[in-house]
């Protein structure tokens, strides 16, 4: 058997997963990861990002970034729905081992076409058994 | 099989851009394509040729030009992240006003469609980071 045979997506769009699993600041993997998002999303493909780890603080509200003389790009999470990216996955354990809940991330939502564009919320709290399912479904998985 | 290869760290610190040479190269051995070597984050410095490591280490830079070389690899560095670290090819040297561009011989900048592209095209993408 060839391994081709194997390879899930087999319809016109792939599914695409970007995993973030650092802090917003500090190295520069969460900005240049929400770069990748923002131009994969020209691509009509299925897009979902996953958060855990000490990436869940990239999603956290009320960012000051002023003392460190950095751009606070969080902001952008919040207009991920306005490109067709509806789906943020956050691993509730780790919002529980860094002492956080579901309170302290920013509301993001997204339009739903296929319900008279009711706003709707893109956070998905999901277990970590529950996120590797997420994960085992997918075509491409970009990890920063 | 067709595999696309993101290379995220620069090299000698990480030992990513190793890794992925030599997976590259064994692929390539054992008769599957790479549809192109993606190089973003810090990998866009694997692409200066202005390395001069030891003569007694491995040149991961040279590594890679021979290697694209040898099989028409196609090595692409992101745009948006090389002008952020100083990697430029000639046009886009003149294009910022700077006297000089760097880029090593076999690799290209373009920008991060490629990426995308490279996940759709290919059965399989290799992440290469930290």
């Amino acid at each position: 058997m060839s391994m081709e045979e194997d390879l899930p997506g087999t319809g016109d769009q792939k599914k695409f997963l970007y995993v973030n699993r650092r802090a917003p600041y500090g190295t520069i993997y969460a900005l240049e990861s929400l770069e990748v998002v923002l131009i994969g999303a020209a691509f009509d493909q299925d897009v979902s990002l996953a958060f855990f780890d000490d990436g869940v603080y990239q999603i956290v509200k009320d960012q000051d970034t002023s003392g460190i003389g950095m751009k606070n790009f969080s902001p952008t999470y919040r207009a991920l729905g306005d490109y067709e990216v509806t789906r943020l996955y956050v691993e509730k354990e780790s919002l529980e081992e860094r002492g956080l809940t579901p309170d302290d991330l920013m509301e993001i939502t997204y339009e739903d076409e296929d319900d008279d564009w009711a706003e709707k919320p893109s956070v998905r709290l999901v277990s970590r058994a529950e996120l590797s399912e997420v994960m085992a479904e997918q075509d491409v998985i970009l990890s920063f | 099989m067709k595999f696309g290869i993101l290379v995220n760290e620069g090299p000698y610190t990480h030992q990513a851009s190793d890794s992925a040479y030599q997976f590259t190269k064994a692929a390539l051995e054992k008769g599957h394509e790479i549809y192109r070597v993606f190089f973003y984050n810090d990998g866009v410095n694997n692409g200066t040729r202005l390395t001069v490591p030891p003569q007694d280490e491995r040149n991961i830079q040279v590594n890679w030009s021979e290697l694209g070389e040898k099989y028409k690899l196609d090595l692409v560095v992101c745009v948006a992240a090389a002008q952020r670290r100083g990697i430029l090819d000639e046009s886009e040297a003149k294009r910022h006003g700077k006297n000089a561009d760097n880029i090593a011989p076999g690799f290209r900048i373009s920008g991060l469609g490629q990426l995308i592209e490279t996940g759709i095209e290919c059965d399989r993408v290799v992440a290469f980071g930290d």
